[in-house]
């Protein structure tokens, strides 16, 4: 499953952020807590016309952040590729009314319905999440993730998480680089895998000694056990508006869901 | 590896969201601040490490690296390995929201496990039982994890018993190729920076 996403792809400076169309004016935290809810609502229901019209409301959103089409639809397809065979198994292990056989085992309809009913909020709720906060810059997420009260430590976590991948991923390209020069080629053997392990311990040992620098620095300018984070989050009338709209469709859609239950 | 949403029964959504958030609150107590940036930029390192392809006959795999992750962070394995999880779901789109908690108990569990049965091994000897031990304990976790995985997947219905069995014995080469990873990386990181598990060390519980 490796190959789908190549290296050159996959930096967070890469993705969505910064990006973000009509959304991007929204308050990031409007926005997380409007991908929390569409999401645990499109899990919820299990109708296939409700969860056609999430996947059509996700692509709404996707329009509206104005993420580029093409690399965000790449990564949903990225993850339908990871649950293909978890969904092509589906048909044959569901029992019921036999669409056609396979070697003697037979797909059932009941088995593809719910194969389908995954693929589709699956892909909703991906969709929504990467036009929604896939498009913050990731230090807002964690300046509105701090505002949402979740723990400092975790935020504080994850903002050096944030600020270190893409030096690691410098640093592990240069390793990388320095292992081509000497002639390395990887390929299925004890050389090959020997070879990665080292660059990981390598990987590791610089991280930690990088840490300890990066402590002296900050004890140097008298970091008192708290990061100040800077930014001012206002939730205005737009944002008002963006959940009171999000809302009433998500509702809509449980009504719906609810409507169909009971009949 | 990762779990989409949708897949699972709620049951299972909210007993691993709640499972995942004790976890990370345990992981929270043994980092004082004095840890964070140690484990922000080991964190860094896991997520860039998860990016590294390794080949295996005609196809490649994507590393792990949990089994390592415990070894070095402990409990911390928990919060620094949700936010990788919580970053390549918002921004690559792997895996997805309501199953966070789920992934994070599938990944970072067996990690502290594996801090439980192999640390001891690991820090005490010389490198090459350093080295066996970091090589069962990171074959060990992508054993863990596979079979937590199943375990996730069967909880919500017998439709997935096929699926889980496929995912544990589809990833037996990835248990070898990660466990010979893990015993080769620490082999060199006991010889070059034998301090390398004093990093998460101090911190109170």
């Amino acid at each position: 499953m490796g190959h789908i996403l190549t290296l050159e792809r996959q930096t967070l400076s890469d993705t969505g952020a910064g990006h973000g169309g009509a959304l991007a004016r929204l308050d990031p935290r409007a926005r997380i807590l409007g991908a929390c809810a569409f999401a645990m609502v499109t899990v919820v229901c299990s109708w296939m016309p409700v969860l056609v019209a999430a996947l059509l409301m996700a692509v709404g959103l996707m329009w509206l952040s104005r993420v580029p089409v093409a690399p965000t639809l790449r990564r949903m397809a990225a993850m339908d590729s990871f649950i293909i065979f978890l969904l092509a198994l589906l048909p044959f292990s569901v029992p019921g009314d036999t669409i056609f056989t396979l070697w003697g085992f037979a797909a059932s309809w009941q088995g593809l319905a719910l194969a389908v009913e995954i693929l589709l909020t699956a892909n909703a709720v991906v969709l929504a999440l990467l036009s929604l906060v896939g498009t913050m810059e990731p230090v807002t997420l964690g300046h509105a993730l701090s505002r949402l009260r979740v723990p400092d430590t975790l935020v504080h976590l994850l903002m050096f998480t944030i600020r270190y991948i893409d030096v690691l991923r410098a640093e592990y390209l240069r390793l990388r680089q320095a292992m081509k020069m000497r002639g390395f080629r990887p390929s299925t053997n004890w050389h090959s895998y020997r070879s990665f392990g080292y660059l990981v311990g390598m990987m590791l040992v610089r991280a930690i000694e990088r840490s300890e620098r990066v402590l002296g620095a900050m004890k140097c300018r008298g970091f008192a056990g708290r990061i100040p984070l800077l930014e001012t989050l206002a939730y205005g009338r737009s944002d008002a508006l963006f959940a009171a709209g999000l809302g009433a469709a998500l509702l809509a859609l449980f009504a719906a869901e609810i409507a169909h239950a009971a009949v | 590896m990762h779990i989409v949403d949708g897949a699972l029964a709620n049951e299972v959504v909210i007993g691993g969201a709640a499972l995942a958030a004790g976890g990370i609150a345990l992981g929270l107590r043994h980092l004082p601040l004095e840890k964070i940036p140690a484990a922000g930029v080991l964190s860094a390192s896991f997520f860039v490490a998860s990016l590294i392809h390794v080949p295996i006959g005609p196809s490649s795999v994507h590393l792990i690296m949990n089994g390592l992750a415990g070894l070095i962070l402990g409990w911390a394995a928990f919060p620094a390995l949700f936010v990788g999880l919580l970053l390549q779901a918002v921004f690559f789109g792997f895996g997805g929201l309501t199953v966070l908690g789920v992934n994070t108990v599938n990944i970072a569990l067996p990690a502290v496990i594996v801090y439980y049965v192999c640390r001891r091994g690991v820090t005490r000897g010389s490198p090459l039982t350093a080295a066996i031990w970091a090589g069962f304990g990171g074959a060990l976790a992508i054993a863990l994890t596979t079979a937590l995985v199943g375990l996730s997947l069967m909880l919500s219905g017998d439709a997935f018993i096929p699926a889980a069995k496929l995912v544990f014995f589809a990833h037996i080469p990835v248990m070898v190729i990660e466990g010979l990873l893990s015993a080769a990386a620490i082999y060199l990181a006991a010889q070059v920076k034998p301090d390398l598990f004093d990093a998460m060390k101090g911190a109170p519980s």
